[in-house]
């Protein structure tokens, strides 16, 4: 006895493939120019070389073994992490200017996902053919032809994927070494995780899961459109044009005539569904602003194209904003940036990029931490002195061996006692470690309780440090 | 329960009904968390087969996944993959990544050690993690000692000698301090003015008289308290007694008494009981030579040596 049985409310829904259409078009020209800007840096990057003393002679290395980064002529130590804190701090800022101004642009065009999506769009049509044919084939059944056609599609996308996963590891060390060693299977494990984790998240994420990782599973598509404002431009179907009083409807006979259109109360839009069929997202963009619109343009090409043909203005569907589309005379689009949020985050972004800038320009060449020793605090010598002892570690970070003078300000002549390392010749990316006491007479240590190390470049006079110390001693009577 | 209640919509049951019309529904997992189970099941197999996994009696399965490592008698084993094994293998790649340094320090003369900036950084970092395992339990972390308990390191009085040979010699061989007790030769008189004497070698004011007295019987044959500590007080390297002239107390906790009377208390105890705790243990046979070289090194540089 099955009553009560009906159809189950799916919790999970199958996804429907987006099999979209080319398109040509200003908005498409601008995607493929970023595309391709994208892709020859990130692939040709880790080929730059560079010339370096002591390292590999490559332009943009991290090299983990070393705990340094190259990028240039910058050399990133450990010790500048704060640099990366403000570098993401900036990008944050410029993601929510650019969101609040003409909205999802990180997305539509920068994004990874939407970059190398598009290239295996491209190859798939490049193999398999225009939208129709691409659905044909999806439809008929495996024989010679499909297998051909689609197995060669994967293989491509694998191969990119791969070398995608490649690229990204050869950032970490020497590219023409790493790629040898690990062809010939002697480069580090974290090599091969690495390139097999990449190449099968790329081939998975670009191939199969597309618009599903922007709507499910992007942090960064879920919070952009908190920044959108009225003012902010996005993608619209401008509804009052396109649908008018009765509708969209498609252009038979005398409906082609657009002045006979508007007389019977009918819009520019001809229902064609180019718009959603270019759409990488799948989605209709005349159902107003949605969440899983990437802002990539497309569909205004397509639109364009179609006016064109048409002998209707342009603009059907363009960027432009809600309060301006809302507006009882709409003017044209316009990207409005004379609003106080905007403002502020210009600042922010001018503020800390200089911040960033003077923090890499004040940079010294070596790095230096001065360390009390306080085990114990201090020692009564057999004569009655005291003596404190201090742990003064030097790195050197540029990129030649370095000598360094240590010296002690506000101290009497004598009291410092360094042994042989009054001059301490460091390698170039090394650290070296001096020890250095100094030694008071019980009735001195009330006047010299704090005192200054200066540590002095000799090769470069204006690599000078000075670091304060304090002396401990018995308490006094 | 009506017809007209029937509902229109709601979820798949299994198909079973009790009591007319109670039914169970059935909510099918998502497929991505079945396939995700299914790759932990085969996972799990395979884990079995490569690590030690399963209890046989008073045995186990071993796996076929192996481990190489050197042992401490310098025998290479090869056994079933283990974490202790993997302790030892790790343990053989540290030690030779340590290794040229060892080597550097043990074919460099003391003096050079501490001339060469980046060989003395490995000393001073190497050092204090022997010294912390091995001999931070009596000398304390970091040196500094504990009247009447261990020498402190990081000051300049060196009771077997300071200098860069002495330190070796003392880790390699041990010491063994001994000073015999006066209780039973001497009146309790004699011990108060040897007391006052020692003090007054460091400069405490204590009664002239009384210390006067002192310095006779610390030089006469009834103490002869100077056959050891030397007739000018400043103890004998060669067989570490310890110098009494400066102010640096092992034995007798004289700076933590806060009245002369305490100060000669402490004194006079040693005096009375003599001493047989200076006891160091050699350490040759538990550190190699080239740590207890490293060692010597960074004790050296611990008080400044001498």
């Amino acid at each position: 006895m099955n009553t009560g049985i009906e159809q189950p409310v799916k919790l999970y829904e199958k996804r429907i493939p987006v099999v979209t259409r080319s398109v040509k078009g200003r908005f498409r020209n601008l995607k493929s120019a970023i595309l391709l800007l994208a892709y020859s840096v990130y692939f040709v990057l880790p080929w730059l070389p560079w010339s370096r003393h002591d390292a590999a002679s490559q332009a943009v290395m991290f090299d983990m073994d070393g705990r340094r980064f190259f990028i240039f002529n910058l050399v990133v130590y450990p010790q500048n992490v704060f640099w990366l804190a403000l570098l993401l701090f900036i990008s944050a800022v410029i993601l929510f200017f650019a969101t609040s101004l003409i909205g999802r642009a990180f997305c539509g065009y920068f994004c990874f996902q939407t970059l190398w999506t598009d290239l295996f769009i491209w190859v798939e049509h490049l193999i398999q053919g225009e939208r129709p044919a691409r659905l044909r084939l999806l439809k008929q059944p495996w024989n010679a032809e499909k297998v051909i056609k689609i197995g060669s599609t994967h293989l491509i996308w694998l191969l990119v994927a791969f070398w995608t996963g490649m690229t990204f590891i050869l950032y970490f060390g020497y590219a023409p070494d790493l790629l040898h060693r690990f062809f010939i299977g002697h480069a580090a494990y974290a090599a091969y995780v690495g390139v097999i984790g990449l190449t099968l998240t790329t081939y998975l994420a670009a191939g199969f899961m597309r618009e599903q990782i922007c709507a499910y599973v992007c942090p960064y598509g879920r919070f952009q459109s908190v920044m959108y404002d009225p003012e902010t431009l996005a993608v619209a179907y401008d509804v009052r044009r396109g649908e008018g009083d009765r509708g969209r409807i498609s252009p038979k006979g005398e409906l082609k005539d657009r002045q006979t259109r508007l007389n019977q109360g009918h819009g520019d839009c001809i229902d064609c569904g180019f718009c959603v069929q270019v759409c990488p997202a799948g989605i209709d963009i005349r159902d107003g602003l949605q969440y899983r619109c990437i802002s990539c343009g497309l569909c205004i090409d397509a639109c364009n194209n179609i006016m064109d043909s048409m002998g209707y203005p342009r603009g059907l569907i363009r960027y432009d904003s809600e309060a301006n589309l809302a507006a009882s005379v709409p003017k044209a689009p316009y990207i409005d940036w004379k609003r106080w949020k905007l403002l502020g985050y210009v600042l922010a972004i001018v503020g800390m990029s200089a911040g960033l800038i003077y923090s890499i320009n004040q940079r010294t060449d070596f790095e230096h931490s001065v360390q009390q020793i306080r085990q114990p605090l201090f020692v009564v010598l057999s004569s009655g002195e005291i003596r404190n002892r201090y742990q003064i570690r030097l790195t050197n970070k540029s990129d030649r061996d370095v000598q360094y003078r240590i010296t002690a300000k506000d101290l009497p002549s004598g009291a410092l006692d360094l042994g042989e390392m009054q001059n301490v010749t460091v390698h170039s990316g090394k650290s070296v470690i001096v020890q250095a006491s100094v030694k008071l007479q019980p009735n001195q240590t009330k006047k010299y309780e704090h005192f200054e190390f200066v540590i002095q470049s000799l090769n470069n006079p204006t690599d000078r440090a000075v670091e304060a110390a304090s002396f401990y001693s018995e308490k006094a009577e | 329960m009506s017809q007209d209640n029937k509902q229109t919509q709601g979820p798949q049951t299994t198909g079973h009904a009790w009591d007319g019309d109670l039914q169970e529904y059935n909510n099918p997992i998502p497929n991505w968390w079945l396939y995700a189970f299914y790759i932990s099941v085969a996972s799990a197999v395979i884990y079995w087969f490569i690590y030690p996994a399963w209890p046989i009696g008073g045995s186990f399965t071993k796996g076929f996944n192996t481990i190489t490592y050197v042992n401490d008698k310098g025998i290479t084993k090869t056994t079933h993959w283990n974490t202790r094994a993997l302790l030892m293998a790790e343990t053989n790649e540290a030690v030779a990544a340590q290794k040229p340094y060892y080597t550097k320090v043990a074919n460099t003369p003391f003096e050079q050690i501490t001339k060469d900036p980046e060989l003395n950084s490995f000393v001073v970092s190497a050092g204090k993690q022997i010294f912390s395992d091995n001999c931070a339990p009596c000398h304390q972390q970091g040196g500094a000692g504990k009247i009447g308990f261990a020498p402190n390191l990081t000051d300049d009085d060196w009771l077997y000698g300071g200098h860069f040979a002495n330190i070796q010699q003392t880790i390699t061989g041990g010491r063994h301090g001994y000073m015999p007790p006066f209780a039973e030769v001497l009146t309790d008189t004699q011990v108060s003015q040897l007391a006052d004497y020692v003090l007054s070698l460091s400069k405490i004011a204590v009664n002239p008289a009384s210390a006067q007295a002192g310095d006779v019987l610390f030089h006469s044959e009834t103490a002869a308290c100077y056959y050891c500590h030397g007739a000018n007080a400043k103890g004998r390297q060669e067989i570490g007694s310890a110098n009494l002239t400066d102010k640096i107390w092992l034995w007798a906790n004289v700076p933590g008494a806060d009245t002369i009377a305490g100060k000669e208390e402490a004194v006079k105890n040693v005096i009375r009981n003599g001493l047989n705790k200076g006891v160091m243990p050699e350490w040759k046979d538990r550190l190699s030579a080239d740590q207890i070289k490293l060692l010597a090194v960074y004790v050296h540089e611990l008080g400044g040596g001498k």
